[in-house]
């Protein structure tokens, strides 16, 4: 359960989040939706940790542990995993070692033993056919001259490495096309189960038909204006924002 | 347990923390007096027992070395020597070879454990009798090793093996005594005694070094390795490596340093010379991990290294790999001079400086043959108040037709206290030669630290990560063993850099 109670935050001294509220319980996925500006990313950022993303009120608690207290690598160990908009570029990391490290630290941290490179392999395998991803993108370097869709698939596997237990997918289905988009919702959909939760941040409905959210969250300057169920999505394509945030005023 | 796994083992063990090798042992030594003067180099001669050509060498080396003044050219700085205020002779004092382990100095075990060498090997070390003639375990290729530990080197192990293919590595002083002739006809015919400061004053009072000859034709069975360390409080550590490959032979050689913890700044002149014959290979790589000082800059080694290859030879290669991490202050420029046709020389380096390190060093690439070819790549490192240059020189002659440069020199910034610096030098007077220069320079970007931090990722092993991926092109030149070592030892160098 990921429970964010009035949540403020400034990024270079300017409010973007003005109190955020959701509660998002095991086994569910919510959307969060929103205009340009909105803070949606500042929200995913916020809740990851990132430097210069200060937090001034609120809190954040993932299965009853104060997340606000942690560095983000201890957040990341704590179960949550986020899915960059833009992901990295590492050169001269190779994509297995990178996997294999981020695996066995996360591992380490849980008291878990770590995976041999053999071990790793096969489980890498495995999940790379589940996501259609060709075998040599374990050798490249991370991210490093992948398409756009490859970048997205490949922070996909790393979910599906590390299972997490909130993943936060930031605008995952911007840039895709739709065959990378199905694929990229295959993996979020293996995913579903009673230990896992995820926040799906997008701009548009698109996404929403291949992962069907329990619930449907509008956020507009730093607040959230409106939720419902998946209905509320469609609303959005139709009216727009402006519709849905005339009606929240 | 194979002694490749347990190699690796003690070198985790050793490298995780902080300067681990900050250790002293407790040796009876002999010491020459304090003072260098012609007295002093006739009483190390005579130690040593060596021919009279040789003093005659050395006199001429002093003599030159009186009349020469400190490099003021490199971009490090650093209060004036006294080189009237070390010792210029050190040798532990234990002679008689013992029996077992048991019956050895056990300080000098506890040093070797620290160095993270196996016991097996620890025993080959310290003379331990019949120790040499253990086969090797495991699939992998052995590693015999060479310790110089305070100027003269203890042992050499399988050297039985090294024996049956006509290979000679031993310690230089060995050499002058056994093999005079291989060491007269090469001893400073490509680094001569009039070089360079450091390279004359080296010639004058050099202690011991190793000394390798691959006959012809000889590929070398396993990696020839030595430890260098420095131990005696203020003993300067001349060292000098004569590595010799005859027609077709091949051999690679690896070079490691650690030192202990000392306050005062220690000086370090060693030269080493190679020379490729006809369709010879030479593969040098270093990892060198001296103590470079604590975190304001006091103490640490004064690295002055004048190291130098010759590809005599038709189709000869010399390949150099460093990986710098230690020291105050790095000046070292291994460099290859293209005489033979076709020949080729490659350099390949990492250099990190953090707090108040310097490293000015790059490599010299002389090309005289035609068709020669030279690549280098260099990956400097700054950290802290670190200041980092390359330097490097690609010399074309005239008579070099079609020859070849490739260089591509990569800097990378950590904090904003640092420096980097590149300074190429290309001297091209052959129209038909092509030289490529690339350069970059970048830092460690916030968004990176980040995203290997959200998977999980100490702050501290994402820097490793990514300056690991910054010196990937050099490292996959190093032999697996060292690999792991320089992985670790990038990783320590750069503690505390970030944050």
């Amino acid at each position: 359960m990921l429970r964010i109670e009035n949540l403020t935050a400034e990024v270079e001294g300017k409010p973007i989040l003005k109190g955020v509220t959701l509660e998002i319980p095991d086994g569910e996925i919510h959307a969060v939706m929103g205009p340009n500006g909105a803070g949606k990313s500042t929200l995913s950022y916020a809740l990851a940790g990132r430097e210069g993303y200060e937090i001034t009120g609120g809190s954040v608690l993932l299965n009853g542990q104060d997340l606000l207290e942690m560095e983000p690598e201890e957040r990341a160990a704590s179960g949550l995993f986020l899915a960059f908009q833009y992901p990295v570029e590492l050169p001269g990391v190779g994509n297995a070692n990178f996997l294999r490290t981020a695996l066995n630290a996360i591992r380490r941290t849980r008291g878990e033993a770590e995976v041999d490179a053999m071990q790793f392999l096969k489980l890498a395998r495995t999940r790379m056919k589940e996501l259609s991803m060709p075998e040599d993108m374990l050798k490249r370097g991370v991210n490093v001259g992948f398409s756009g869709g490859e970048k997205k698939r490949n922070e996909i596997l790393q979910m599906a490495l590390l299972q997490p237990k909130i993943a936060i997918l930031d605008e995952t289905d911007s840039g895709l096309d739709i065959d990378a988009l199905k694929i990229v919702a295959d993996g979020v959909n293996a995913m579903r189960g009673p230990d896992f939760s995820a926040l799906v941040i997008t701009h548009y409905q698109r996404l929403l038909n291949h992962i069907v959210p329990d619930r449907v969250h509008v956020l507009a300057d730093g607040r959230i204006v409106a939720s419902g169920g998946p209905e509320l999505a469609h609303r959005l394509e139709a009216e727009g924002y402006a519709g849905v945030l005339d009606e929240a005023a | 347990m194979p002694a490749v796994e347990e190699t690796l083992d003690t070198v985790r063990d050793a490298t995780q923390g902080a300067y681990k090798w900050g250790f002293e042992t407790d040796i009876e030594m002999e010491f020459a007096p304090k003072g260098l003067n012609e007295d002093i180099v006739r009483f190390i001669s005579a130690k040593k027992n060596e021919p009279s050509w040789l003093l005659e060498w050395r006199l001429r080396a002093f003599q030159a070395w009186q009349g020469m003044e400190e490099p003021r050219w490199p971009a490090v700085t650093y209060p004036p020597i006294d080189y009237q205020d070390a010792y210029y002779y050190a040798a532990p004092k234990e002679k008689i070879g013992p029996k077992s382990l048991d019956e050895v100095d056990p300080e000098l075990l506890k040093s070797y454990a620290k160095l993270g060498i196996p016991l097996k090997e620890q025993a080959i070390l310290a003379g331990v009798e019949g120790a040499g003639d253990v086969p090797a375990d495991g699939g992998r290729m052995p590693v015999a090793v060479d310790a110089v530990f305070d100027s003269v080197s203890v042992a050499t192990t399988y050297k039985h093996r090294l024996e049956k293919e006509g290979i000679i590595f031993c310690s230089m002083s060995e050499a002058v005594q056994n093999h005079p002739d291989l060491v007269r006809k090469y001893l400073g015919t490509v680094v001569p005694h009039t070089d360079n400061f450091f390279a004359a004053l080296n010639s004058a009072v050099f202690t011991d070094g190793s000394f390798v000859y691959i006959p012809k034709g000889v590929r070398c069975p396993m990696e020839l390795s030595t430890y260098f360390r420095i131990n005696a409080k203020s003993t300067g550590q001349f060292e000098r490596t004569l590595i010799i490959a005859d027609e077709g032979a091949t051999v690679s050689y690896l070079e490691g340093c650690t030192a202990p913890q000392r306050d005062e700044n220690q000086l370090h002149a060693a030269v080493v010379e190679l020379v490729a014959l006809d369709d010879a290979s030479i593969k040098y790589s270093t990892v060198q991990n001296w103590y470079p000082g604590d975190e304001n800059g006091k103490g640490g080694i004064y690295n002055f290294v004048t190291k130098r290859a010759a590809c005599r030879g038709k189709r000869s290669k010399v390949s150099w790999t460093q990986v710098e991490t230690g020291s105050a202050i790095t000046w070292k420029y291994p460099s290859c001079i293209l005489q033979g046709e076709d020949s080729v020389g490659e350099f390949y380096s990492v250099a990190i400086t953090n707090n108040h390190q310097q490293a000015d060093t790059g490599t010299k690439m002389i090309h005289l043959g035609k068709n020669t070819r030279s690549t280098i790549v260099s990956k400097g490192i700054s950290a802290g108040k670190g200041q980092n240059t390359y330097r490097g020189l690609v010399r074309i002659s005239p008579k070099a037709a079609n020859a070849r440069n490739f260089t591509q020199c990569d800097s990378l910034l950590i904090g904003d206290l640092c420096g980097a610096h590149t300074v190429p030098y290309i001297e091209n007077r052959c129209m038909t030669a092509k030289t490529e220069h690339e350069a970059t320079t970048s830092r460690i970007a916030e968004d990176q630290l980040f995203y290997c931090r959200q998977r999980g990722l100490s702050q501290e092993d994402a820097v490793g990560l990514i300056v690991n991926g910054f010196c990937r092109e050099v490292l996959k030149e190093l032999p697996m063993e060292f690999a792991v070592e320089a992985q670790k030892l990038l990783q320590i160098s750069l503690e505390g850099s970030v944050g």
